[in-house]
């Protein structure tokens, strides 16, 4: 069934995360490392505003852990905007060996999958991964404007404003012990104000091979947490693991952990954020902490366009999938 | 090789999302919309009562009712109040004069970032340019119909 990488020698040095005010007003509004004041954050667009966080939250990252921008051999990121610029344009101001990839809303999770093949590989040392979204910038390319008096679809999620990154290396307090990359899934499905029940196969499948190629269960990890299915792709994603059903309850989604109901967000949060900053403030704490030993994260991407949305074509999705463990104290 | 988006198995998964979607209660949404957009044309028809008080002809009156409605639209847009109206209200913000002049301002103001021509100007009509086509077309249409029959 393809095949699931088992690591020996990487780890999460550090983490840092940039949220916005929506975000920061969240359930887990106290854990981010920045919450910024406003969406636009001092500058004159929301692009900006996108990669200024993204910039800060390698900055953070590189600073936690006192390193220079010479101490990394890499820089991988991504971000949902065309060419790239969220992640292209940070990469500018940092002057070390960059490449940008893309997996929609999986981009973190592919991020840090391909950065820790470099760094098992030993071609590499220490890698920088990274992912954001930002509300506005994903509105402006995807739907309509901001202000544009519409009703949102209940089935829709809300673009986050987020941006997270870690630090790959050869130490640290958490391991990166196992790598699925994903196949593309498409059930058919065409409707763009539900791209949770549109990405929900993809991630079963990714799930279904990590544990079938190792041979293990859903109990053998303590938090499965997929990226930004949102609160109905959650419930699909559960219909499809059918008896496979988590009876702990070890299921979770980094979308449906950013905001409260009373935020007027529909389905949860959404964007490569998501699982970016869920990971970098709150999971990773939890697994340096003990609280949990062994997390996978399976983020989620609908890879579909504009152009395709308006051609009537169905939403091709993707999921990859990582395992994260603590390194026990001895 | 049968395609896996076409398969009995995505079939069974697509129905299985239409019986999950969250049901939005048709009834309570009309309601909002009759208040919304009601309470706009209230707005409408008080300015136009007071203008005709002062003396100004009902087809004058109609027109700086229009122009009114217009500018307080475009004015709540600018203020990022409008799509909070519109959240609530739905097609009862958006019918009305003042959701058109809502849908030219939102991506004026949403693209000023791309430049005065290419960015404000051009994309200014992104959602109301399709409903000005088609506006024009079906005014001909039946304009022509009217000729014909009358």
């Amino acid at each position: 069934m393809n095949k699931t990488f088992t690591l020996k020698n990487v780890y999460v040095e550090n983490t840092a995360s940039v949220v916005g005010p929506t975000e920061g007003a969240g359930p887990l509004g106290d854990l981010f490392d920045v919450v910024i004041p406003d969406d636009i954050y001092g500058e004159n667009s929301w692009e900006k505003a996108e990669r200024k966080m993204l910039l800060e939250s390698m900055g953070l990252c590189m600073n936690k852990s006192n390193y220079q921008t010479e101490d990394f051999d890499m820089i991988l990121a991504g971000d949902l905007l065309g060419q790239l610029i969220s992640a292209n344009f940070a990469a500018r101001d940092l002057l070390i060996p960059f490449v940008g990839v893309f997996g929609a809303c999986s981009t973190f999770t592919l991020s840090i999958g391909l950065g820790s093949l470099l760094v098992e590989s030993g071609f590499m040392n220490r890698v920088l991964a990274g992912a954001s979204s930002h509300h506005e910038t994903a509105e402006k390319t995807f739907r309509f404007p901001t202000e544009l008096g519409v009703q949102r679809k209940a089935t829709a999620t809300w673009t986050m404003s987020g941006a997270g990154t870690v630090i790959l290396g050869g130490v640290g307090p958490v391991r990166v012990s196992e790598v699925t990359f994903g196949r593309v899934v498409d059930y058919g499905l065409k409707d763009a104000n539900h791209l949770g029940a549109a990405m929900a196969p993809a991630a079963f499948d990714t799930l279904n091979r990590h544990l079938t190629n190792l041979g293990k269960k859903p109990e053998d990890y303590d938090l499965i947490a997929t990226g930004d299915l949102g609160s109905v792709g959650h419930i699909m994603l559960k219909h499809l693991m059918g008896d496979k059903s988590l009876g702990s309850g070890n299921l979770t989604d980094c979308g449906l952990l950013i905001y409260d109901t009373r935020q007027d967000t529909h389905a949860g949060a959404s964007g490569c954020g998501a699982s970016a900053c869920v990971f970098s403030s709150h999971f990773f704490p939890l697994l340096v902490k003990g609280h949990i030993n062994r997390l996978l994260l399976i983020a989620t991407g609908a890879l579909f366009g504009q152009t395709t949305a308006q051609q009537k074509e169905s939403i091709p999705s993707i999921a990859h999938a990582v395992c994260f463990e603590r390194v026990s104290d001895q | 090789m049968l395609k896996e988006r076409e398969s009995p198995q995505a079939k069974r998964y697509a129905r299985l999302v239409e019986q999950e979607k969250p049901r939005v209660s048709l009834g309570f949404n009309i309601l909002r919309a009759f208040l919304v957009g009601g309470s706009i044309c209230l707005v409408g028809e008080t300015i136009k009562t007071y203008l005709i008080s002062y003396g100004m002809s009902v087809e004058t009156a109609g027109i700086w009712m229009s122009i009114s409605l217009i500018f307080l639209s475009a004015l709540l847009t600018g203020l990022g109040v409008y799509d909070e109206i519109a959240r609530f209200g739905g097609a009862g913000s958006a019918i009305p004069i003042t959701g058109f002049a809502n849908s030219i301002v939102a991506p004026a103001m949403e693209f000023r970032s791309e430049g005065a021509i290419l960015g404000l100007a051009a994309r200014m009509f992104v959602i109301a340019g399709p409903v000005i086509v088609y506006g024009l077309i079906s005014a001909t249409v039946f304009g022509l119909i009217r000729s014909v029959l009358l």
